[in-house]
């Protein structure tokens, strides 16, 4: 039987929707979430089904988004807040480092706070400094925080269903170019993906590639096109970058013993910085060649300008060239 | 109405016009006066070297019961600040609870020892956890408002925080969110007169914190926070604003600090002696037990028994709470993420 074909942000509203008709402990808050659906849609038709009660339209001010979620979840409310962009969070650090991520192992157990916060991320949308960047290496140093990046629509679903359920702070980082750009089935039944668990998009033997979100289809590409020059390609999709799936990484590392991290954000003190300590420390003799890591370069952030956003973001041509020396070294 | 004599002048009964009877603002001087006696007692074993660290709520008892007071203590959500000694025990927390807390055992129920004394919790009592980056409380309190109107469950949420807290960015967030949805909150401000050594000419370029209300189209108050009766009767009408749907209020309490910052400060350094003399004659710990003398309230034998029952309590609690537990070393581990089974 042929699946629903959804885009990535149509299952995002598809799961929304989903857990709001399940539990009416959940609820939307953000910028523009309610008669606008959100600036990128993703709350469409929400407002009209659910009401101004469940989806609320607050004032601009980021950290009473996250805090009064926080609030609402202490109360026993689900809240998804949502983050226009994630650039936005910033103002927002306060509570959820010190708020959301601590509550319960401040309180011993007594207070938890199960929210969901959703925030837009990434490049090559022409979005400027502050529209483009990836911040999960900002959160990815919190214990008490879950932080999931899903690479494909069904994915999506999945995981922000089991975001909300989860009663732990998650923050969901969905990829704005993915939106529109990345199409896939999604099965119309209820189901969820287990929080911290890595998947492997792609069995290979040659080289491995370890990354997530719009990167995984960068590197699906390149596989693609590596496998008409026999070179076999490994792909695991990190899909929760914090804490992260060890076990998944070591065994996708020792796999192939040749290793790619990859990720859009700049490098130093990024998430797949952590995955390679992951592999130094458990598997380094299982290697066959020094691990790789593609990322975009330190500096602040991505320019505006075409040429400039080009040059800054990470693109095929080098995840595939990168794939091909490992394989050849 | 009842009058009494007290010395030269007659006092007027002002309780009874509230509405309070005579054992409820007994209750309430009762409240502040543990508070005052813990207090006091943390003072000593910190100078003894048994606690590290007292953080002190003398000057501002008054107002923290007097509100704990004119809030409904069995449905009402609150958010209390590291001060709030008088708060929380009006509140339902006991003195050994309060000295557990302070010893940082694992009896605690704030935190089991995790968090530094004063950052309380209790969610049995609908107590919120808070931390040390002040003013973070207040977005929760509004989250606790807008989550009962989602509900249809007709609570008040109260937050508490000082007079420099009401610098923050999360206070003025925390505000307009509340008044834009009209909910239930009180946002009441301990204004002591001190953020640390900054005094209030140095935080604020208006006059009164309350003045700020107008700022966010809420209802705004200052009031003697040297006198509990004056905290219940703001803290009433804001509760009874509240219900009514008419939204947020946000109260100040005028008082002073009459203690260091905490035990590792040296208030010295930045105010005179006279000064704080000159607070301690309005402290209202003595103001209201000489208003209650004066009409005919609080007797000698009544005053007696409270002393000593409050002694012994503080030395029990003391002695418990010294002798108690720690935490399990192992236990740090714990409680990242929610344990399944
Ligand atoms: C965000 C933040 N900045 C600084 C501090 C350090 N600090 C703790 S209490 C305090 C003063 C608070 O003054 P106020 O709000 O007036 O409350 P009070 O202690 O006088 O009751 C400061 C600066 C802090 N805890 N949090
Ligand atoms: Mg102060």
């Amino acid at each position: 039987m042929q699946l629903p074909v959804l885009s990535y942000i149509e299952a995002v509203t598809q799961a929304l929707d989903e857990e709001m008709s399940r539990d009416e402990n959940v609820f939307v808050m953000g910028e523009d979430v309610g008669k606008r659906g959100g600036v990128f849609q993703a709350t469409k038709g929400l407002y009209d089904k659910y009401g101004e009660n469940r989806v609320i339209d607050t004032p601009l001010a980021e950290s009473a988004i996250a805090g009064v979620g926080i609030g609402a979840a202490m109360y026993g409310m689900r809240p998804v807040a949502e983050m226009q962009f994630s650039d936005f969070m910033l103002p927002a650090a306060n509570q959820i480092i010190s708020e959301a991520a601590k509550t319960r192992y401040r309180s011993n157990n007594e207070w938890s706070v199960p929210m969901t916060i959703r925030a837009p991320f990434g490049g090559g949308v022409h979005g400027g400094l502050y529209h483009s960047q990836s911040m999960e290496a900002i959160f990815a140093n919190v214990p008490g925080l879950k932080i999931v990046i899903p690479s494909t629509p069904y994915d999506v679903k999945g995981l922000l269903k089991a975001s909300i359920r989860d009663n732990d702070p998650v923050i969901f980082f969905e990829h704005k170019r993915a939106y529109r750009l990345i199409k896939g089935e999604v099965p119309v039944d209820d189901y969820t993906i287990p929080l911290g668990t890595a998947d492997v998009k792609r069995v290979g033997t040659d080289v491995t590639v370890i990354t997530y979100g719009l990167m995984v289809h960068y590197a699906m590409q390149a596989a693609d096109k590596l496998a008409a020059e026999g070179i076999s390609t490994h792909i695991l999709d990190l899909r929760t970058v914090y804490p992260l799936d060890k076990e998944a990484i070591i065994e996708a590392a020792r796999k192939t013993g040749k290793v790619l991290l990859l990720t859009e954000d700049t490098k130093e003190g990024s998430v797949i910085s952590e995955a390679a300590a992951i592999i130094a420390e458990n598997c380094l003799f299982d290697l066959d060649a020094p691990i790789r890591r593609l990322a975009a370069p330190d500096a602040p952030a991505m320019p505006y300008a075409g040429p400039l956003e080009h040059a800054f973001m990470v693109k095929p041509e080098q995840v595939e060239k990168e794939i091909r020396n490992l394989a050849e070294f | 109405m009842i009058k009494a004599r007290s010395g030269e002048t007659l006092v007027k009964n002002r309780h009874q016009n509230l509405g309070l009877s005579d054992e409820v603002v007994l209750s309430m001087y009762e409240n502040m006066l543990k508070a005052r006696r813990v207090d006091e007692r943390l003072w000593l074993l910190n100078r003894a070297g048994k606690i590290p660290f007292v953080v002190s709520c003398q000057g501002q008892e008054s107002a923290q019961v007097g509100a704990a007071f004119g809030l409904n203590r069995e449905k009402d959500y609150v958010a209390p600040y590291y001060r709030d000694f008088g708060f929380v025990f009006a509140w339902g927390m006991t003195i050994k609870e309060m000295m557990l807390n302070n010893f940082a055992k694992a009896e605690d129920p704030s935190s089991a020892g995790r968090q530094m004394p004063g950052h309380f919790s209790y969610r049995k009592l609908r107590m919120l956890s808070h931390s040390s980056p002040v003013t973070t409380q207040n977005p929760h309190a509004v989250g606790i408002a807008l989550a009962a109107k989602i509900k249809g469950d007709d609570l008040v949420s109260f937050v508490d925080f000082g007079e420099g807290s009401s610098n923050q960015g999360d206070f003025h967030e925390a505000a307009n969110f509340a008044a834009v949805h009209k909910l239930p909150v009180i946002f009441m401000c301990e204004n002591n007169q001190y953020a640390i050594s900054v005094g209030l000419k140095h935080q604020l370029a208006c006059a009164h914190v309350s003045d700020r209300a107008i700022g966010y189209g809420m209802f705004g108050k200052s009031f003697d926070g040297n006198d509990p009766l004056a905290a219940y009767a703001a803290v009433k009408e804001a509760a009874d604003r509240a219900h009514r749907g008419e939204g947020p209020t946000l109260l100040e309490a005028n008082c002073y600090r009459l203690m260091p910052h905490t035990s590792d400060d040296n208030d010295m350094t930045y105010r005179t002696k006279e000064e704080v003399n000159e607070a301690k004659k309005h402290d209202g710990v003595l103001t209201f037990a000489a208003y209650l003398r004066s009409v005919g309230v609080l007797t000698e034998v009544r005053e007696k028994e409270m002393e000593d029952q409050i002694r012994n309590e503080i030395d029990e609690a003391t002695d418990y709470a010294e002798n108690a537990p720690f935490a399990d070393p192992d236990s740090v581990l714990r409680y990242v993420y929610e344990e399944k089974n």
